[in-house]
């Protein structure tokens, strides 16, 4: 009962922290694959996904500022995307050239040589977006598109999926003046300190947001997970899990030393310590942690494994299965101190009553 | 003149309950065991025998009256001292024998040894050299659940021996045994008993055991009633099946009434 306790508390916190590991990745990687090291955008944007249009004057007023080696404009907004059924879903529009945020993990196809209505898309939407494979076609507002290239890996947190073209085709479909974009991306020479780039930017273009790529990535996941408390709701249910496998073992091992006072009084009466029989519980205890962690961790990677080729995968890294390990020790040691507690009363006389 | 006792209570008061319903469980007990004697304490049920074994074997404490083991006053000490006393003075052995059912026979007296800070080797080898002293020797790996009841009361003589404690002290160890593993137990704690020096004390309401003790203490209504030393021409019957013990005749002892010890 107590491993069954340890092993539920285990899968439950390895499933909701690698549910927000996988957001924390969903929400960053085109910010981490765009390649910039400075993201200007529309004044108060704190989404990729939910920029407005910039006006186009900001990326030859970044080009003239110091330091600055490139400034690449990119093109995202949520559009409908029609099936060839005629139904639609919402997806997210990502336009950019000049190898700016290319689709990354391709699996099938060739994103070099996108075809004037060619797209990217990940095959983990493939259902999603009604297609079955490259070549497939569909439409956005209207213009026909066509699967030039398959990616895998690549999910949005939104759930809607995002569509990788050029930039003439995203600007094209979104009705964005050839001159504008929903963001400038700048690309600081080597050795140049971004941050004092990123203030001239400021100077220079006031009344717009401008973020270095950290700041950028933090902006979007404070937006997406504690903004819309999507975050919030994942870490609260791995604190719900902690809890409660906490109050699972410390019952079961509880009742385990209830179950054996009668042992415990005749070691006291053989004249043990109270450290000696805190440490058999403790020991009892880490021995459940680390069966129990075992047999729960391996739960976990079967789950996380099944969830891979999901819009929501579990990221159960090394690092979190780790932090996992210890924080079982510690919730199981935790759970020994009612019975340590239990045992510090125990009248050693009472093995003359049995 | 005797030797000094290594275990003496003098005036030992305990008082049970509270408020009207408290009761005097022994009204001023004075007793001492003395090295290398094995003696019975006896006395019908509610006579306070146990209470008073829980008082000398340090796991309670007196109302009032005082208690000396091994020359160390024992009164007023906290829990831990109380237990560190018991670590290096007694034995124990208990009527249900209180072995554990998840280890050997080996490792349940290793435990005793264990719990006293013996090292690894050392438990090892002290508990084997216990069990074959019990004569266990051929069921070291044995679990008490495939032990006779017999063989597991000797499981608790090893494990309260192995230590070499000046003093055992034992709750009706014959009281869960037929006759003739009683009579082997019993005969074992007379061994233990001269050998090496030990004062060991048995309660028991069995008259049977009588022959095997040197000094059989009477206690009744939480008083010492009666003391009767082993009478020098007693003989232990060889098989007590046929003894006059075995029929509830004690063989003779010379009556003595309650008095100071030397």
């Amino acid at each position: 009962m107590t491993l069954i306790g340890i092993l539920f508390a285990v899968v439950l916190l390895a499933v909701q922290l690698g549910l927000y590991l996988g957001a924390r990745k969903m929400i960053v990687d085109t910010i981490d694959h765009a390649g910039g090291d400075i993201w200007i955008a529309a004044y108060g944007s704190n989404s990729f996904e939910q920029a407005t249009i910039l006006h186009g004057r900001e990326r030859f007023a970044a080009l003239s500022v110091p330091g600055v080696s490139a400034v690449e404009p990119l093109v995202a907004s949520f559009a409908p995307w029609t099936r060839g059924d005629t139904s639609t879903t919402s997806v997210v529009v990502v336009g950019a050239d000049n190898g700016t945020l290319s689709p990354w993990n391709v699996v099938e196809g060739s994103v070099s040589a996108l075809s004037p209505d060619g797209v990217a898309v990940d095959r983990t939407y493939a259902d999603t977006l009604g297609i079955s494979g490259i070549g497939a076609v569909a439409e956005i507002n209207g213009q026909r598109l066509r699967v030039d290239a398959l990616t895998d890996g690549i999910r949005s947190f939104t759930t809607s999926p995002y569509i990788f073209m050029s930039l003439a085709k995203a600007r094209e479909l979104l009705s964005v003046p050839s001159d504008q974009a929903t963001f400038y991306l700048v690309k600081v020479q080597p050795g140049v300190d971004v941050s004092g780039v990123k203030h001239a930017l400021e100077k220079k273009l006031p009344g717009t947001s401008i973020f270095t790529n950290a700041e950028f990535r933090q902006t979007n996941l404070d937006y997406w997970l504690f903004g819309t408390g999507a975050g919030v709701a994942l870490l609260g249910g791995a604190v719900l899990g902690l809890i409660i496998g906490t109050v699972v073992v410390a019952q079961t091992l509880y009742s385990s030393t209830k179950d054996h006072l009668a042992e415990f009084a005749t070691l006291r009466a053989l004249g043990s310590s109270s450290f000696y029989i805190h440490k058999v519980i403790l020991t009892q205890a880490t021995v459940s942690a680390f069966l129990g962690y075992g047999l729960g961790i391996a739960v976990s990677f079967a789950v996380a494994q099944a969830s891979l080729h999901t819009p929501m995968p579990i990221m159960l890294t090394p690092q979190l299965a780790a932090m996992l390990l210890v924080v079982t020790v510690v919730m199981c040691a935790v759970s020994a101190l009612s019975s340590i507690f239990k045992v510090t009363k125990i009248d050693p006389a009472m093995v003359f009553a049995r | 003149m005797r030797a000094f006792p290594i275990l003496e209570a003098r005036q030992i008061v305990k008082e049970l309950g509270q408020g009207e319903g408290k009761v005097q469980a022994l009204k001023s007990v004075d007793l001492a065991l003395h090295e290398g004697e094995f003696t019975l304490l006896m006395g019908p049920s509610g006579s306070g025998k146990t209470t008073l074994l829980s008082i000398l074997g340090c796991l309670l404490t007196p109302t009032s009256g005082t208690l000396t083991l091994g020359g160390e006053a024992v009164t007023h000490r906290s829990a831990e001292d109380l237990a560190d006393l018991r670590r290096r003075h007694l034995g124990f052995i208990f009527q249900s024998y209180n072995l554990f059912p998840t280890l050997s026979a080996l490792d349940n007296v290793r435990l005793g040894l264990d719990v006293r800070g013996f090292s690894s080797r050392e438990c090892k080898e002290r508990a084997a050299e216990a069990l074959i002293e019990v004569g266990l020797g051929h069921r070291l790996k044995a679990y008490p659940g495939t032990l006779s009841g017999g063989e597991k009361q000797r499981v608790a003589i090893a494990r309260a021996i192995a230590p070499e404690p000046p003093v055992i002290l034992a709750d009706e160890p014959t009281a869960a045994l037929d006759t003739e593993n009683g009579y082997a137990i019993m005969e074992l704690l007379s061994r233990v008993a001269g050998k090496n020096g030990r004062a060991v004390l048995a309660v028991t309401h069995d008259p049977r055991t009588v022959p095997f003790a040197d000094r059989v203490i009477e206690i009744e209504d939480g008083i010492i009633t009666g003391e009767r030393k082993k009478h020098a021409a007693t003989v232990i019957p060889a098989r007590p099946r046929q003894s006059q013990a075995a029929h509830g005749k004690a063989a003779p002892y010379q009556d003595r009434k309650r008095q100071a010890h030397a």
